[in-house]
């Protein structure tokens, strides 16, 4: 059964949301990649203020494809999630409720989710032209300079996501292999 | 000596992008509907109803099968009785994905230094591999490829002790590592022998071979089958999430390599294997 989540989460829903739990994510979230988390980690290490309020907000690492005429994105499908392992944990400390993304996290980033409250969420890598359909809106919100990589706000609708990495520590990247490993045959 | 003229060359480029990236080549599909029906895992199942959905999906509105449209790698086989008029072959190559990146809402990827990072705004320049052939044919392939699995190829410089056992190790060992990074299920590209250099051509080159033709030499026939099947025992499978289709095939090209040496590079391919070639 697909658990239907609105965003911003709460402390309530993340705890609720269990690994392998197939989600459709609704509401606003937050666009950001590799070079958008550097200049978001430079702004806070000044005391400056992110371009959002980070508090229960989900970020998707995504670059979206520019958008055809008509349509409000290309496509958009999550990028490698383990490039923003070194911003994530103090993003998370900040509030940060939720990542959505593909591929391993490190045990620092499960850490920090497991001390203050996070969810990964895994969406299908190489699917941008079927997640597209979902985003209702985008917004350039920050470092325009940046093109596919600025921080964008988007209004999604039934986005299809499944827990990862769960607020308790468990990684169905590492429960899944391990169901369905069998020794080599020689 | 038979001449082409440089537009041709762009408009060809500028096609052939687009193409590639939004039209997945059938060998793929079927490759994909095939692993659909042999997946053991109901996630993994979901996942790949999920890609053949998002394969048609592009094709229908003719539009990016993945946002990360790639760095343009591009394979010409220039005939040395060809002629090319008109302007410069490489600046023709790099002008037709400037257009085609940008009619066909193709993200721009690529930096102008690997250290400064500031982007292009173009996805230029293009990885260009040229090859001097007999005849007056000039043939183009375009295979965009993307970093998520091009970030989990790996080179080993082995040494002939390793031997068969060390290859296939290697093999395995870097898929393994992988996971679910490079967007499983994957087309894993083996090269092997030559120098540092040529194993990893030939492991891109072994990418473009359509899924489902066998190689040539039955003796890597056999192995790329065999390499498949312990692939496929990792359990890693769709996106990643546990499943026994981890790969969708082995593709190995060889090349002769020096007395001290046996050099491997395994290049992967997410499961949008793309390219598209024309003759010109």
């Amino acid at each position: 059964m697909v658990k239907v989540i609105h965003t911003p989460l709460t402390i309530d829903v993340v705890k609720s949301l269990k690994c392998g739990d197939e989600v459709s994510i609704n509401g606003v979230i937050y666009a950001a990649r590799d070079a958008a988390h550097k200049l978001m980690l430079e702004l806070l290490k000044r005391g400056e203020e992110l371009p959002f309020d980070i508090k229960n907000q989900v970020i998707y690492y995504v670059g979206p494809c520019p958008a055809k005429p008509g349509m409000p994105i290309g496509s958009a499908g999550p990028t490698t999630s383990g490039r923003m392992d070194a911003y994530a944990p103090e993003l998370i400390k900040l509030g940060l409720k939720g990542m959505i993304g593909k591929g391993l996290r490190s045990d620092a980033v499960k850490q920090a989710m497991k001390e203050y409250g996070s969810v990964y969420f895994g969406a299908v890598g190489g699917a941008g032209a079927l997640l597209a359909q979902k985003i209702v809106s985008q917004e350039v919100i920050a470092f325009p300079h940046l093109g596919p990589e600025a921080v964008r706000k988007l209004v999604v609708k039934d986005f299809p996501a499944i827990v990862v990495v769960d607020s308790y520590g468990s990684d169905l990247y590492r429960t899944g292999r391990e169901k369905y490993r069998s020794s080599p045959q020689s | 000596m038979r001449t082409v003229s440089a537009d041709r060359i762009t408009e060809a480029v500028e096609r052939l992008c687009i193409n590639a990236n939004c039209d997945l080549n059938r060998d793929v599909e079927e490759a994909l509907v095939k692993a659909y029906g042999a997946e053991k895992s109901e996630i993994g199942r979901n996942v790949l109803k999920q890609l053949i959905e998002n394969a048609r999906l592009a094709r229908e509105k003719n539009m990016a099968i993945c946002q990360d449209t790639g760095m343009a790698v591009v394979f010409v086989e220039l005939g040395q009785d060809v002629q090319v008029t008109g302007g410069d072959i490489s600046e023709a190559i790099i002008e037709g994905v400037r257009r085609g990146y940008r009619k066909g809402c193709l993200r721009q990827s690529v930096v102008a230094d690997p250290i400064e990072r500031v982007n292009t705004g173009d996805n230029t320049p293009a990885v260009i591999h040229y090859e001097l052939v007999k005849g007056d044919r000039l043939k183009i392939c375009v295979a965009p490829k993307g970093f998520g699995s091009e970030n989990m190829s790996a080179l080993g410089m082995l040494k002939p002790s390793d031997g068969l056992e060390g290859v296939k190790r290697f093999v395995i060992d870097t898929v393994d590592a992988a996971g679910p990074n490079p967007c499983p299920p994957l087309l894993v590209g083996v090269g092997i022998g030559g120098t540092m250099e040529k194993a990893a051509l030939l492991a891109k080159k072994a990418l473009l071979r359509p899924i489902g033709e066998p190689n040539p030499r039955e003796s890597l026939d056999r192995l790329e089958k065999e390499l498949l099947s312990e692939i496929n025992r990792l359990g890693v499978g769709p996106a990643g999430l546990g499943g026994t289709v981890t790969a969708l095939a082995v593709h190995i090209e060889v090349f002769p390599t020096h007395i001290a040496g046996l050099p491997v590079a395994v290049n992967i391919s997410c499961h949008a294997i793309r390219h598209a070639e024309a003759e010109l």
